[in-house]
């Protein structure tokens, strides 16, 4: 989906503050919240960390952007835990003593799982462009690449594609590769910079460039 | 959150997480001391010194810097340190004329057994949105002045990858110990936001 989260490259935020000697926790509710998510995913399986992600992703934009990060954490827990029903909204709202904002529903897609591809398709050194797709559901690919030019510096390992098992469904494994674009191929005002940008891509997200 | 659509404002976020752990252990589904445990390995466990070691291990042992070159997650394994959730570590080597630097853009993926659970200035929309677009001026406003003849590369988490910067050993520190050049390590350095340096009367 085109969300909120996808923040790379958006203009018009401000200065970064980092914190001395940050705890790991600054509230209680956090370490709670923190928890909360690990016995989802791990003790009651009641979802995967793709379906996490995308839960996150689908918070109303502007909920998103004022809430501090262990709440879209929490948000995004919360609203896998009611819709699969494990715990009842009803139920919650009464015990919190109040509205209990929850990310929107998922898009219904299906997304079409693809056929495993047994050998990487791209080598490192190949020229690639990204595909420009804009899928209603979950994906990875960062809208500041799509359509844009790159090359790939190194072959990952073989995953489950997010798009597919972000929806809670059987997702096959493909390589992702470190795909680099320059500067100037991404941002207008960029030529000469010596900067560029190494991008994490699934194979379905890539062509070899003509 | 405040939101003028709604003119009832939420719960507190506190009371929201509490209403949660409580519904799901009325169902009994939070088995005993799991969420106490949960935070206290994470406190404990995922940690910015467990990369510092890593660091400086590759600075003093050649060899330990190839493997951890060639597989970061064996050699960071090697330490004693893992998190369930990595697969697959990437170590980038800053040099003179070539500086790395970590983001997440779409969440806040990071390395967690070495670096540990991600700080908030790395959360943030600003952070996320501003060193994919312009690396150089966001480093120089964090403290980071990199001179025009060092590139940049700007690596974002975006699937199962994780990374960690092997950081430039600052001069001065011939003949320091490991452990001694583990203690000037600082996270910030690891994700390529600072460099390590020497502090005044080291």
């Amino acid at each position: 989906m085109d969300g909120i989260h996808d923040l790379g490259g958006m203009s018009g935020f401000g200065a970064v503050e980092v914190e001395r000697d940050e705890p790991v926790f600054h509230q209680r509710w956090e370490a709670r919240a923190y928890g909360l998510n690990l016995l989802g995913l791990r003790v009651l399986r009641a979802y995967n960390a793709h379906e996490y992600r995308h839960s996150v992703e689908r918070m109303d934009p502007l909920h998103y952007l004022a809430a501090p990060y262990y709440e879209r954490w929490f948000t995004g827990v919360a609203t896998l835990l009611v819709e699969k029903g494990v715990v009842a909204l009803a139920d919650l709202e009464a015990r919190a003593g109040g509205r209990f904002p929850l990310s929107r529903p998922a898009a219904s897609v299906r997304p079409a799982d693809a056929p495993p591809r047994e050998h990487a398709r791209f080598a490192a050194g190949d020229a690639v462009v990204v595909r420009d797709i804009h899928p209603l559901g979950h994906t990875r690919v960062p809208r500041f690449v799509r359509g844009k030019r790159g090359v790939v510096v190194h072959i990952a390992p073989r995953f489950v594609f997010p798009d597919v098992a972000g929806h809670g469904l059987h997702a096959h494994r493909e390589h992702t590769y470190h795909v680099e674009f320059q500067a100037e191929e991404l941002w207008t005002d960029a030529a000469g910079n010596r900067e560029s940008v190494i991008v994490d891509l699934c194979e379905s997200y890539l062509e070899a460039l003509p | 959150m405040s939101d003028s659509r709604h003119p009832v404002p939420p719960a507190p976020i506190a009371e929201r997480v509490r209403a949660l752990e409580e519904a799901l252990s009325a169902k009994r589904l939070v088995p005993d001391g799991f969420l106490d445990e949960a935070a206290a390995r994470a406190e404990r466990d995922l940690s910015p010194r467990n990369g510092a070691r890593v660091v400086a291990r590759a600075w003093v042992d050649p060899r330990y810097r190839a493997r951890l070159l060639a597989d970061g997650i064996a050699a960071c394994e090697e330490l004693g340190f893992h998190a369930a959730n990595e697969r697959y570590i990437v170590v980038l080597e800053n040099t003179p004329t070539l500086h790395n630097v970590i983001v997440c853009t779409q969440c806040s993926c990071t390395a967690w057994s070495v670096l540990g659970l991600p700080p908030d200035w790395y959360k943030s929309p600003e952070y996320r949105a501003r060193v994919v677009r312009e690396p150089r001026a966001l480093l120089r406003e964090m403290g980071l002045d990199l001179p025009p003849n060092v590139a940049i590369r700007v690596w974002d988490t975006s699937a199962e990858t994780r990374y960690l910067v092997l950081p430039l050993r600052p001069a001065g520190t011939e003949g320091w110990s490991e452990e001694q050049l583990a203690t000037i390590v600082s996270r910030e350095a690891m994700i390529g936001v600072a460099r390590v340096e020497v502090p005044p009367g080291r």
